[in-house]
């Protein structure tokens, strides 16, 4: 059996201790503590569908160890879904048609959102490097870009009033 | 030449729309976009075992002996099923005698027993504590396979003295269609124009990749949450446990995409003798690499078209060859050879016709559903020769198709007569339209043009006799609920029967709570498969709806003192027409009506159009409920040097009946795009001696945000289709249309023809190099 341990990490916000053995994947560790919002696709860093940010930085946690974030901090879909004020991407995505099999949602607001911190005017280009890991098979990506660019307009406009 | 503008049935455009054809934000997408939907692969069960599937990585041999004593002496591991361990008994892959062609002998073995037929046979199946302890096992099991002679070409497969993959032979079915006389057309041909058209397997790389969870309940009952197509495989379960079948449900949850990947049975069969063998629940979670090696693919066709034209462009008859590799087993290759045949010569007029199809076993992976059905790839065939002939013949390849599109009224291949309207010309016109003007060559890159337009079937075989049940009831507070078994691959499939049954209640989508996809539970509502889901479940739920507003309006009018005619219902209100300050609320009706006994729910079946099947000698007769029509259009940029393509636009036209939601119809277009696109360019499962050598996201490559254009959706709404409202089916369309076009408007940037997808820059280079030294 493997060596376990409890990592010290913040998820969404809140200080965790979740115990870990040495070869768990971040993916694994977080769909064992309920973080069901990500998700498994290929296990392989190839999909994107488990993608969630550490430190704001989106990440395939498929390929992450759990022991590598001990002190960091985690942000999945959950984390962008505060009751009091979700995130715009959401809210465009829905008014978009964005999401149809739902299963590379996640992966992709996740990249969406460290993408729109960094580039608050997005191109088409810009967005479709920010989505260029994270595979869609069913939208042809046209609704994913249009609600990114929707959720970008929301963001500027309330610049300053968070 | 348009009547576009006038749909097709008029008592059907007048009707007022409140709920259908609006885009409503569908009722599955809120808990999907904050991670709040449950998949199959999201539920556990307190003592879940975990399985894993022990797979032959040789596509033709002999097991010549499988000892797994020192995994099942691990401790931890619960259980490993190995052939010897099962009943010697078969797992049927579809409905018994339905295609007419059907063989015992290639019904699926459940674990290889002896031989083995293809690359990812399931050899053993292991059920332990934990994920890592599976694992472990799965490396102790010890066997030794034989390797036997096999073979991996369609031609080869039929040479004399070749490996026979299964008795008798390797035909594993056959069609013809006859019509006319094509010796007398040929001979009233200006030219005779022949051509061969090859297509590859490809994958259906949903994202969530197959799932499922099974436990045995206090009844016995074999319980399965699991993501699939087709809850209804319940019955082949309990065939294959050897148990009734009210004693497997299947019930299932949100799809991670589907395809036609899900259609045929995936980790049910395992789970449920898992579940039967422990007592335990079980879950079972494919890798993606089980996922590639797992599933049955799109078969890979070859198409001959010999076509006699006039020198101004009437087609005088017409001679397709079809052969397509149904690998080691037959699943639903008949039936996909059959669409492939009955699309082959495209929407277009054809009176002298003669069509042989057909399917071929090999040791490659076994072929089945994959949207569009075999008439993907007879688009992918028909539109290019379509091109070619008008090359020949110096005629505009636009006129060309509409001197031959068929027309409204006009019957198909089997001689059936089309009974909605057949928009092919109207859909064109408009995506060429939309394209605008084409853009210049810059130097070695090269701008093409390209449609491709088709005509392909919604619904299932008539021949089936296929129904749909659904269930619509009002609460005692005026919300309604629908219940149907329908499954929901990420379409919007049971979002558009609430759309519907508010349309027809007078209520708004968020006034309806839709439960679905439980074989115990709720009616039965057939596959989600074969672009029927709204066609067939929608009437159903249409018609449960209206049976039950009739009952609704009937008491509302006693209520208000009014005739039946003049009420109706909106807004969640009860009112009459011409005096709507006399109303009352669905509530108070509801209310009122549950204390006076009055029947607040209805149960439905829509039964398809059932026919006998077609006349075998000449395939004439009735073999679906109705057809899309539709078109496909795109520019593209070839650089002529490397051989790389761009697509510029891309712009998908349908025809299809009457969006119930616009922006799912969109959805279906703009993912077609995707799929068709990926078709065309990029996806290619390499078998190398009938093994999977590409089982990944990194070697099998599906388009991503860097290579789709924005697409452009035309919906066109004759409101002529079988669907509720008038509606047709849009699912397997929207994708059919996509990879001829392109290919087309490569074959215009370059000035010649890749034959074989997919167009990849090696194969552009190589065919213009060729081009060159003639």
């Amino acid at each position: 059996m493997s060596l376990e341990k409890a990592v010290s990490v913040t998820i969404n916000g809140v200080a965790r201790q979740l115990s870990a053995p040495a070869n768990e994947t971040l993916l694994d560790c977080l769909r064992r503590h309920g973080h069901f919002e990500v998700k498994s696709g290929c296990e392989k860093g190839d999909c994107g569908a488990c993608a969630v940010q550490i430190d704001g930085e989106p990440v395939d946690s498929c390929l992450t160890l759990t022991w590598m974030v001990e002190g960091r901090s985690v942000t999945t879909l959950e984390g962008l879904n505060d009751a009091d004020s979700p995130h715009p991407l959401i809210a465009a995505f829905l008014e978009q048609g964005a999401v149809q099999c739902g299963y590379c949602t996640p992966g992709i607001m996740i990249a969406a959102e460290a993408m729109l911190r960094e580039t608050p005017d997005p191109t088409d280009e810009d967005i479709a490097i920010a989505l260029s890991g994270n595979l869609c098979r069913c939208t042809g990506y046209t609704k994913i870009f249009t609600a990114v660019k929707q959720a970008a307009e929301v963001l500027r406009a309330g610049d300053g009033n968070d | 030449m348009t009547d576009q503008e006038t749909p097709y049935r008029q008592a059907e455009a007048n009707v007022v729309l409140r709920q259908v054809g609006k885009p409503l934000e569908r009722t599955d997408a809120k808990g999907k976009a904050t991670g709040r939907t449950r998949y199959a692969g999201d539920y556990t069960m307190p003592g879940m075992l975990h399985a894993k599937v022990l797979r032959s990585d040789i596509a033709s041999g002999r097991l010549k002996h499988l000892d797994a004593s020192k995994a099942r002496a691990l401790p931890g591991v619960v259980s490993v099923l190995t052939a010897q361990d099962l009943p010697d008994r078969l797992a049927a892959t579809d409905m018994p005698g339905q295609t007419g062609q059907k063989r015992a002998s290639t019904d699926r073995q459940i674990l290889v027993r002896e031989i083995i037929r293809h690359h990812g046979e399931p050899l053993a199946l292991i059920a332990a504590e934990t994920p890592a302890l599976a694992d472990q096992a799965f490396d102790l099991i010890e066997y030794e396979i034989e390797p036997l002679p096999g073979v991996y070409e369609t031609d080869a497969a039929l040479e004399p003295g070749a490996p026979i993959v299964t008795e008798p032979d390797n035909v594993v079915g056959e069609y013809k269609i006859r019509k006319g006389d094509t010796e007398k057309g040929f001979a009233g041909a200006d030219h005779i124009i022949e051509n061969t058209f090859h297509t590859q397997f490809i994958e259906h790389a949903f994202l969530e990749p197959e799932v499922g969870l099974a436990w045995v309940d206090e009844n016995g009952v074999v319980n399965i949450r699991m993501s699939t197509q087709v809850i209804e495989h319940f019955r082949f379960i309990a065939d294959a446990l050897g148990v009734p079948h009210n004693k497997v449900r299947i019930l299932g949850a949100m799809v991670g995409g589907g395809f036609g990947g899900k259609e045929d049975i995936t980790v049910e069969l395992y789970l449920a003798l898992l579940a039967q063998t422990t007592r335990r629940p079980v879950r079972l979670a494919y890798t993606r690499e089980d996922s590639f090696v797992g599933h049955g693919k799109r078969h890979p066709f070859s198409v001959t078209h010999k076509t006699g034209v006039t020198k101004d462009g009437k087609i005088t008859a017409l001679e397709v060859t079809i052969s397509a590799d149904s690998g080691a087993y037959v699943f639903l290759s008949p039936y996909v050879l059959l669409y492939c045949a009955v699309a082959a010569p495209g929407p277009y007029r054809v009176e002298n016709l003669k069509i042989d199809a057909a399917a071929i076993a090999t040791n490659n992976m076994y072929t089945s559903a994959f949207r569009g059905f075999g008439a993907a790839q007879a688009c992918v065939a028909y539109e290019a020769q379509m091109d070619e002939i008008a090359k020949t013949l110096g005629i505009d390849r636009f006129e060309f198709r509409r001197r031959n599109f068929m027309r409204t009224g006009d019957k198909t291949a089997t001689g059936q007569v089309v009974e909605s309207a057949i928009w092919a010309d109207e859909c064109m016109t408009q995506a060429l339209e939309a394209l605008g003007e084409k853009a210049a060559d810059k130097g070695p890159v090269k701008i093409g043009r390209g449609v491709a337009t088709y005509q392909q079937s919604y619904g299932r075989i008539t021949w089936f006799h296929d129904t749909s049940e659904a269930w619509v009831g009002i609460e005692v507070d005026g919300t309604v609920i629908v219940r149907s078994g329908v499954t929901d691959i990420g379409a919007g499939q049971a979002s558009a029967l609430g759309q519907i049954a508010a349309e027809l209640l007078g209520v708004g989508l968020d006034d309806v709570v839709i439960y679905n996809s439980d074989s115990a539970v709720t009616p039965l509502a057939g596959t989600t498969t074969a672009t029927r889901a709204l066609y067939m479940t929608g009437r159903a739920v249409h018609t449960a709806s209206t049976n039950l507003r009739e009952r609704l309006v009937a008491f509302a009018a006693q209520e208000l003192d009014a005739q039946f005619d003049e009420i109706d219902l909106a807004n969640g209100q009860a009112f009459v027409i011409d005096d709507p300050s006399k109303s009352m609320t669905l509530k108070d009706l509801a209310s009122r009506g549950a204390s006076e006994g009055l029947e607040r729910s209805e149960l439905a079946m829509f039964r398809a159009p059932f026919t006998d099947p077609i006349d075998p000698e000449t395939g004439q007769g009735p073999v679906f409920p109705d057809f899309t029509y539709g078109c496909h259009a795109v520019d593209v940029a070839v650089d002529t040097e490397t051989g790389e393509v761009t697509v510029l636009k891309s712009v998908g036209a349908h025809d299809i009946g009457q969006a119930i939601n616009p922006q799912a119809v969109e959805g279906q277009i703009e993912g077609g795009a995707l799929m068709g696109q990926g078709y065309a360019l990029s996806e290619e499962l390499i078998y190398q001696e009938g093994k999977l050598v590409s089982p990944s996201f990194s070697e099998y490559l599906i388009p991503t945000s860097m290579d789709m254009p924005d697409i452009q959706c035309i919906i066109l709404e004759s409101r002529s289709g079988l669907g509720p409202f008038g509606a047709k089916g849009i699912g397997e369309p929207s994708l059919t249309p996509v990879a001829p076009a392109i290919a087309n408007a490569i074959a215009d940037a370059i000035g010649t023809r890749v034959f074989d997808l997919p167009i990849t820059p090696e194969k552009i280079v190589r065919a213009l190099r060729e081009a060159d030294s003639i």
